[in-house]
């Protein structure tokens, strides 16, 4: 081809001085990085946008004010905990998250369609496929980039519990494995609101209604769940309490965690799944995670080009 | 570049193409055939992101069916439809499909700048994409297509919303992919005119169907017409009857050239060799008016299938194509 013609007259040596002046065509012969490179740049690229880095200053706004409204609770309780010197955090490493669940239900409404609405309305999606990453690419780097941005939110104020309850001289080795089964729900907890939030952003082009959809799933299920939770614990059948928690995802992480993490859970009555019902509980939230992954993979093979 | 053996690809309901053996050498191809003729599932299925039912394809040498990522890496695609985010700028785009494409970071900014500006897009670029224009749009479509120095680019319609004179530039700018960039184009339009400047080889398809594959100039350079337009005088008010007149005294036929611009005035016919010129010049030297312009008129590509012989043309084509 002519690539080699173009380069021998449009491309001089180095150190040739004109070369500046040169708006010839210059031809490409350095490395391509291919798929993997191509899966981490789109895995980077979100995660940044998740947080408005890279975007306008408008879309900073909201996930760095989500941010500060996450990490706020959890500053003000280690102030407390400091000054009052308290002998316990006044809250549960594991507790944090679901007391803070509407925060993180706002921040996955608003970010999982960002992430992946913008790409079907403005119909980008054909430029990446027409690129070497397939759509296992596309869906994991998109998938990770949520479930990461998500862990940072809510990973972040327990950090700053934990930092606190060191200041405050606290029990060490009671903290540090407080912390550590803290960590371990908010991964769950990731997963699963990342997973969830994707697949209602990427059939709904339009923004405003994948935010809408994606409140609606995560508020409706868990007024539902826990309405129905107080009426059977106030009708006495307090058995059927953890089984009915299977169905909002908030309440599937806080029946995992009540279960395997040391958790008191949130349900009304206090009482959690015993181990054994919280292996359901486990699987049910792994196959939503796995069930999201197939469910976006199955999309995203239909949109192609 | 490209050939392609017996390709078909069935939907359920339609057949999109029909066993299509076709061969593109390096260079600007046009790809020509009405809406639905099957142009982009030809090149969904040469990009490797749709299996073709029968038949096998290659793209630069690589078979489509088992190294679509392969020639992706090496392959631009500009798509028909809209694809750029509006609140972005068009140097971050870039230079996030150039990554995409697996630039590394530093070489996907300098390929932008230099992409970019090659299109014709300069300060500019800096502007969040959404208060462009169409024409400027197309550009940036173009420039992701072009940002990883691919051997060959897919345009699907890359003239699509445009005016005649974005049009023109943008038929320029595809010229010069090959002769400055020397990376060979595919473009396909439902128009033939518009790529007769600019494709040195036309593939003509109809229903899945090869009807016709050719270089340009067979299509356009199978005879010559001449378009004549003259002055009035008093001696003759109307001039271009006069000469229609003199010349068929003469035996030359002569059409009006309708459908051009100043018809009524300007006069058509073929021309038979060097002494066709000398009879006009004599003829309207003759006749003491004065001669405003006399051009060769380039058959349009459109001609041939709508020209008197239509029929006998396409059963050609079709057996050319065979």
């Amino acid at each position: 081809m002519a690539v080699e013609h173009t380069m021998g007259t449009s491309a001089p040596g180095p150190g040739d001085q004109t070369r500046i002046h040169n708006i010839g065509y210059r031809s490409y012969d350095g490395p391509r990085l291919g798929r993997s490179y191509a899966r981490r740049s789109l895995y980077s690229q979100s995660l940044r946008g998740s947080y408005g880095l890279g975007r306008s200053v408008k879309s900073k706004v909201l996930p760095m004010l989500l941010f500060v409204v996450m990490c706020v609770p959890a500053a003000i309780m280690v102030a407390v905990a400091v000054a009052t010197k308290a002998k316990d955090l006044p809250l549960d490493y594991t507790r944090y998250a679901i007391v803070m669940q509407a925060v993180i239900s706002l921040y996955v409404a608003s970010q999982a369609p960002q992430s992946v609405s913008r790409d079907l309305r403005f119909k980008t999606v054909p430029l990446y496929f027409s690129r070497p990453i397939e759509t296992a690419d596309y869906v994991r780097a998109k998938f990770a980039a949520l479930a990461s941005a998500l862990f940072i939110l809510t990973a972040a104020p327990l950090l700053v519990l934990y930092v606190g309850a060191l200041l405050a001289k606290l029990d060490f080795a009671d903290q540090t494995k407080g912390f550590a089964q803290g960590l371990v729900s908010v991964a769950l907890l990731s997963l699963l609101f990342a997973g969830i939030g994707l697949v209602i952003a990427s059939f709904t082009p339009r923004r405003g209604f994948g935010i809408a959809a994606v409140i609606a799933v995560l508020t409706i299920t868990y007024g539902a769940v826990s309405t129905l939770q107080a009426i059977a614990d106030v009708q006495g059948s307090g058995e059927a309490v953890p089984w009915i928690g299977l169905f909002s995802p908030i309440t599937l992480v806080d029946g995992v965690q009540s279960a395997f993490l040391g958790a008191t859970s949130a349900f009304p009555g206090g009482v959690g799944p015993s181990n054994a019902e919280g292996v359901v509980f486990l699987l049910v939230a792994l196959g939503l995670i796995a069930a999201s992954y197939g469910l976006l993979m199955r999309r995203y093979k239909k949109v192609g080009l | 570049m490209i050939a392609t053996e017996s390709l078909s690809k069935r939907f359920p309901r339609v057949t999109a193409l029909d066993r299509l053996s076709v061969d593109v050498g390096p260079g600007v191809t046009g790809l020509v055939g009405a809406n639905g003729a099957g142009k982009s599932t030809l090149i969904k299925i040469l990009l490797g992101l749709s299996p073709a039912t029968e038949g096998r394809a290659e793209v630069l040498g690589l078979d489509v069916a088992t190294k679509g990522a392969a020639i992706r890496e090496r392959v631009g695609y500009m798509p028909e439809h809209d694809c750029l985010p509006p609140d972005v700028s068009a140097t971050e785009f870039v230079v996030h499909m150039a990554r995409m494409s697996g630039l590394p970071p530093t070489a996907a900014r300098e390929r932008t700048a230099d992409t970019l500006r090659h299109v014709g897009l300069y300060e500019e670029r800096y502007r969040p994409i959404g208060g462009y224009s169409t024409g400027m749009k197309q550009r940036v479509k173009l420039a992701q297509a072009l940002v990883h120095d691919p051997q060959l680019v897919f345009l699907d319609e890359p003239t699509n919303g445009l005016d005649p004179v974005g049009r023109d530039e943008m038929l320029g700018l595809i010229r010069r992919i090959h002769t400055d960039f020397g990376i060979s184009v595919l473009v396909t339009s439902h128009l033939l005119g518009e790529l007769e400047r600019t494709c040195d080889h036309v593939v003509v398809i109809d229903g899945g169907k090869l009807l016709r594959s050719s270089s340009t100039t067979d299509f356009t350079q199978t005879t010559t017409t001449l378009a004549i337009e003259v002055t009035d005088t008093d001696e003759h008010p109307d001039g271009t009857r006069a000469v229609r007149e003199a010349l068929h005294a003469r035996g030359v036929s002569v059409e009006d050239g309708s459908g051009l611009p100043g018809a009524g005035h300007v006069l058509l016919l073929t021309a038979q060799g060097e002494e066709t010129y000398d009879l006009v010049r004599d003829v309207i030297a003759d006749l003491g008016l004065g001669l405003v312009r006399m051009e060769q008129r380039r058959h349009h590509i459109s001609e041939v299938f709508t020209s008197s012989d239509e029929r006998e043309q396409r059963k050609e084509a079709v057996g050319h194509g065979g």
